[in-house]
């Protein structure tokens, strides 16, 4: 009797486990694992404290020629005055600290951090060809711009320490200050 | 049951005879032949004909290509794949060829993860019924932008907003797969178009109830809406619904992508100059969309008043209607099923005496949220005096329409002078 009674346990347990992990999360048998190595040929989404930074630098002088070589016939000379965004408020020394309101808001002075830079002319930029600039490159453009815009010396070099620690002038300029989800109780349309 | 039973076999071998001929053109693999087609061809992404595009409001820029919906021409709930609105931001679509493309799950994961477009077909799927929304449609800008080539004043101002029936894999069961890590807590991602739209999600909300789809209204996800996969996040902001979805990585923090910190945040005087972002979900809105603006009641008698309706943040329970700018006001019938963040259809059966009148619709959703008329909504973000009285570049804008009747019939835009 006892041993009959073990014999009808032990198989419900033993089915028992693999039930229970089947809920969980069941076997599909499909996807890839992808390599540290594959990961790193296509991520560049670039964090706000720089996380995603690939190796490179760029300067100031070296982003003057490339802009006017791949930027300046859209965006104007220094990114002032051109058919599409305007880039620039403030001059070199003298950053705009706001109010940012409807187009004041296409400079690059505006952003709260000065990674989203690198990271949107690394995959949006030039519109013709994106993608098509090296990483030095992008590290020069968001240098110039942040030099025309007053935000870094002449001097400054770009990489990936550097670029992280740029103090944005309209860093604390949205609302909520750090997104939160769920929001704080307010209608939704707020 | 014998009908039922015979009948079923009949499609299944009718599917078997037509799963031979797509494997027969070399579709190949083996899908093909279990009677799914291996090689979901996607529709024309561009119309060859030019009254198409004039149908669509088309308009193209060097960074831009935008279609409105014309909101004003069907009925139901369903907006026709090729009616959908877009609003692209490139000069061209991508040209994917999804037997290569993939999606990546990566970042704080315990299984980084890469996916073909078979293995998201053999994945549970979901059909839902959704709107997706540009954020920021029915802006007050477009009002006076607006012109005929873009359709009528209801396309063009609030036909940036369609509603489907999209297919696809839930996100959650894509993120198990790949094992979220416990410090995890946001989503960034991006789609294969050449500027790699980016934008990201909180975690809870892409647990809760996001999914890629491959399939809308019945059919491939079109090129100009995604093909081959796009990000669906129901209710929320448009560009959360991230096109030609390529990589997904699993994040602590929010990552504020150009599109949410810069292009998509809002400077309101309520809020001192300070920008107004990450506004995740769309409130309860609502639109006549016959009679609209542009149109001419042909004559004294019946009128039957319709349109849609729709939130964020669930299922509308209720519209009213008021055909006297809001003095007085009367309930329309809802269309049904009632889907969940999906256009709602509206009807009101009306009597015109060939009086002045103005036409208004209020939605209320399952939250007891309920729209706010555009005075409402201004007061609450700060914008009074003269500047109440023009349009502004303000966006995520749900109040309501006002559409004046005169006494020859015709219907106006009367957002700034009710």
């Amino acid at each position: 009797m006892r041993c009959s009674l073990l014999s009808l346990l032990v198989p419900a347990v033993v089915l028992a486990a693999p039930a229970a992990a089947l809920a969980q999360s069941p076997t599909y048998n499909v996807g890839k694992p992808l390599s540290q190595e594959e990961i790193q040929s296509f991520d560049f989404m670039i964090g706000p404290e720089g996380q995603g930074l690939p190796a490179g630098r760029g300067t100031v002088k070296e982003g003057e020629a490339i802009f006017a070589k791949r930027c300046e016939v859209c965006h104007g000379q220094n990114g002032e005055k051109g058919v599409l965004r305007r880039l620039t408020l403030g001059t070199p020394g003298k950053p705009y600290r706001g109010p940012f309101k409807a187009d004041e808001k296409d400079s690059i002075a505006y952003y709260p951090y000065a990674t989203i830079a690198w990271d949107y002319i690394n995959r949006a930029m030039p519109v013709p060809k994106p993608g098509s600039l090296t990483h030095d490159e992008v590290y020069s453009l968001v240098a110039f711009l942040l030099y025309r815009n007053g935000i870094i010396q002449e001097t400054d070099v770009m990489d990936a320490k550097s670029l992280p620690k740029v103090e944005m002038p309209n860093r604390h300029g949205f609302i909520p200050e750090v997104p939160v989800y769920p929001p704080e109780k307010k209608p939704s349309w707020w | 049951m014998d009908s039922k039973g015979s009948g079923r076999r009949q499609f299944l071998k009718h599917a078997g005879a037509l799963a031979g001929v797509a494997a027969g053109a070399g579709a190949g693999a083996e899908w093909a032949a279990k009677g799914q087609s291996a090689k979901p061809e996607p529709h024309a992404q561009e119309p060859q004909d030019h009254r198409e595009l004039l149908r669509r409001g088309a308009r193209f820029s060097v960074d831009h290509i935008t279609y409105y919906t014309p909101l004003q021409d069907y009925g139901g709930i369903i907006t026709p794949a090729s009616l959908h609105f877009v609003q692209y931001h490139a000069s061209h679509f991508p040209d994917i060829d999804a037997a290569q493309h993939r999606l990546t799950i990566h970042g704080l994961v315990d299984r980084p993860i890469s996916f073909s477009m078979d293995d998201l077909k053999r994945l549970p799927s979901v059909s839902r019924v959704h709107f997706v929304e540009c954020h920021a449609n029915s802006s007050l800008m477009i009002h006076t932008q607006g012109n005929q080539n873009m359709g009528l004043p209801v396309q063009f101002i609030h036909g940036m907003a369609s509603c489907s029936e999209w297919t696809g894999v839930p996100l959650s069961v894509l993120l198990n797969m790949a094992g979220v890590k416990k410090e995890a807590s946001w989503l960034v991602y991006e789609g294969a178009d050449p500027g790699k739209f980016s934008h990201t999600v909180p975690l809870e909300k892409a647990m809760d109830d996001c999914f890629v789809a491959y399939g809308q209204n019945g059919e491939t996800v079109r090129v100009e809406q995604g093909y081959p996969i796009r990000m669906i996040v129901p209710g929320w902001q448009g560009p959360h619904n991230v096109k030609y979805l390529s990589h997904i990585k699993v994040v602590d923090q929010p990552y504020h992508t150009w599109n949410e910190s810069m292009n998509h945040s809002v400077a309101r005087p309520d809020i001192g100059g300070k920008a107004r972002w990450y506004q995740f979900q769309w409130g309860p809105k609502s639109v006549i969309t016959r009679p609209s603006a542009g149109m001419a009641i042909p004559g004294k008698g019946y009128v039957q008043i319709t349109g849609l309706a729709w939130s964020g943040g669930g299922k509308v329970s209720k519209v009213d209607i008021s055909v006297d700018g809001g003095a007085t006001w009367k309930e329309a019938k809802l269309q049904t099923p009632v889907h969940t963040k999906a256009h709602t259809r509206f009807t009101f059966d009306w009597n015109w005496e060939g009086q002045e009148a103005m036409l208004l619709s209020r939605c209320t959703d399952d939250q007891g949220e309920v729209q706010p008329s555009r005075a409402e909504l201004y007061s609450h973000w700060g914008i009074t005096g003269a500047e109440a009285q023009k349009p502004n570049r303000a966006i995520h804008f749900n109040a309501m329409q006002p559409w004046s009747v005169a006494r020859d019939g015709s219907v106006h835009d009367a957002m700034f002078t009710s």
